[in-house]
């Protein structure tokens, strides 16, 4: 379970998060939304130590990230996975080496056994064939799987996405939120996943945080999303849902 | 000036948290074959040339008939020990080397390669920079001590093609008068500037915010920025050490 209390963030004078508290259960998928630039990267940056807030707590099963000692902050450092918006794979390292990598860096198994763990997880993405390329060899879709291949080797507690599905056609992104999903519940992950798309609201969120400049103007579930009557939320998922109004006729 | 301070806590950060040494010795390795083997052929073609030029234009300007020939061959060997062969060789690396790790750097900040290094719990610091650092300050003084003996042997070549000189008296002006001391100068020197260079650039493709257009201006001022750090320590070392 991750916990976070009353975060804030300023930027110069601009407060980019005024305050954000809410819970992460295990098991669960959840999902922050907002429009462009209400902080929603911010407050994961926050989350996982990249950025240090002003103000707040971030506890990782009651464990306190951001006052913890450093060993202590690297071994929750090891039960977290993320993915990044970009995917941010090694363009040095081959898909394999990049997978393979966690395990280079943090574990003292032997070369066999990483290779194997590695592969096996390449497996479950379905990328064991492009194993041996490079990053740039690849489609933007299968970069998003390599990430998550990296993001779950070591076997994570915690996973995080940053917009797992932007940039990818519908059939591509139903296939990693599928994929994100069936890990999450498979082994019992807290995953929060930062989503634009109304597909995967509705396909995935099991929990879902509303942002809106800064502050969390709402949180509910797929079920309540819609029949929500904060106006913001409306205006926010109003586009997509003319799509799906459209398709209906 | 806060930009010095910040490049001293930079400096701070590649040092502490380390990865297990294994880690590195591989590493290294690879840097010193990008660094090293990479740039082999700029310096040695650079200095060949310089040492060439240094010759012939001393004998152009030495006239006076009082004069032996073989202090032609004394100017060639101690300005090149002494000053070009060290600073002309590592304005060159910082042209090759610098922009290059600013470069590689920034790119892996911007496609943030530098976060996830951070979020696994790894000293993106220490992993990325310290081998480029320890690479250049081996690889540096190899390839100063391969130029100053292409621009000697260029100040050979060229002098004794010309007919400025003859290679008895080339020979025995770069055993007049010779001070070992100019090659330890010289190599402190190098591995000053060796660590100048690669810190300075790493500095700057790490600091990088934003993209593609900031990561070429990165690379710039790396370049700039080394450059005129190695002229300013230069001038300090040879104040400090030769006088
Ligand atoms: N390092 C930074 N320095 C200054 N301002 C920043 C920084 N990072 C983010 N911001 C600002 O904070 C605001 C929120 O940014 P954030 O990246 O969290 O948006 P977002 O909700 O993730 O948007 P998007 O959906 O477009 O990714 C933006 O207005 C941005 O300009
Ligand atoms: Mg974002």
């Amino acid at each position: 379970m991750i916990e976070i209390k009353d975060i804030a963030k300023t930027f110069g004078d601009r407060e980019v998060l005024s305050g954000i508290s809410g819970t992460f259960q295990p098991g669960e998928t959840s999902l922050i939304i907002g429009g462009s630039g209400t902080g929603k990267s911010v407050l994961l940056k926050c989350m996982i130590g990249l950025i240090k807030p002003e103000r707040g707590e971030v506890l990782y099963d009651g464990r306190n990230f951001l006052t913890v000692n450093l060993e202590e902050q690297k071994s929750i450092r090891r039960e977290m996975g993320v993915l990044f918006q970009g995917s941010a794979l090694f363009d040095s390292k081959t898909v394999l080496e990049n997978v393979r990598f966690p395990l280079d860096m943090l574990t003292e198994q032997s070369e066999d056994e990483k290779d194997k763990q590695a592969r096996e997880v390449l497996k479950r993405v379905e990328l064991e064939k492009a194993a041996d390329l490079m990053p740039s060899e690849i489609s933007g879709g299968m970069k998003k799987r390599v990430g998550i291949a990296r993001a779950i080797v070591l076997n994570p507690k915690y996973l995080f996405c940053d917009e797992p599905n932007s940039g990818l056609d519908p059939l591509t992104s139903i296939t990693i939120d599928k994929l994100i999903k069936e890990i999450t519940n498979e082994y019992q992950i807290t995953t929060v996943v930062i989503t634009h798309d109304m597909n995967s609201m509705m396909e995935i969120g099991e929990q879902i945080m509303f942002l809106y400049e800064g502050h969390k103007l709402w949180e509910g579930n797929s079920d309540t999303l819609v029949k929500s009557d904060v106006k913001e939320l409306n205006e926010f998922i109003f586009a997509s849902k003319l799509i799906r109004d459209m398709k209906q006729k | 000036m806060s930009r010095i301070g910040s490049y001293f806590i930079f400096l701070g950060t590649l040092f502490h948290n380390r990865e297990k040494a294994r880690v590195y010795f591989s590493l290294i390795l690879n840097e010193c074959v990008s660094i090293g083997v990479g740039s082999i052929f700029i310096v040695a073609l650079v200095n060949t040339f310089i040492g060439a030029v240094t010759c012939v234009q001393t004998a152009y300007n030495l006239t006076n008939p009082f004069v032996p020939k073989n202090i032609i061959a004394l100017i060639v060997r101690d300005s090149t020990i002494l000053e070009l062969a060290p600073t002309l060789t590592c304005i060159v690396l910082a042209g090759k080397v610098g922009s290059n790790i600013a470069g590689e750097l920034g790119t892996m900040r911007i496609t943030e390669q530098i976060d996830a290094l951070e979020v696994m719990g790894i000293n993106s610091g220490s992993y990325l920079v310290l081998p480029k650092v320890i690479a250049s300050v081996l690889m540096f003084p190899l390839l100063v001590i391969m130029a100053a003996f292409l621009s000697i042997l260029g100040g050979y070549i060229a002098g004794t093609l010309a007919g400025v000189i003859s290679p008895e008296e080339y020979v025995s002006g770069l055993r007049l008068d010779y001070k070992p001391f100019g090659i330890v100068f010289a190599l402190i020197k190098t591995v000053s500037f060796a660590f100048l260079v690669s810190t300075i650039s790493a500095y700057q493709g790490f600091m990088v915010k934003g993209g593609a257009l900031e990561v070429g201006s990165a690379s710039t001022s790396a370049v700039t920025n080394s450059c005129i750090a190695i002229v300013v320590a230069d001038f300090v070392l040879t104040q400090v050490l030769l006088t």
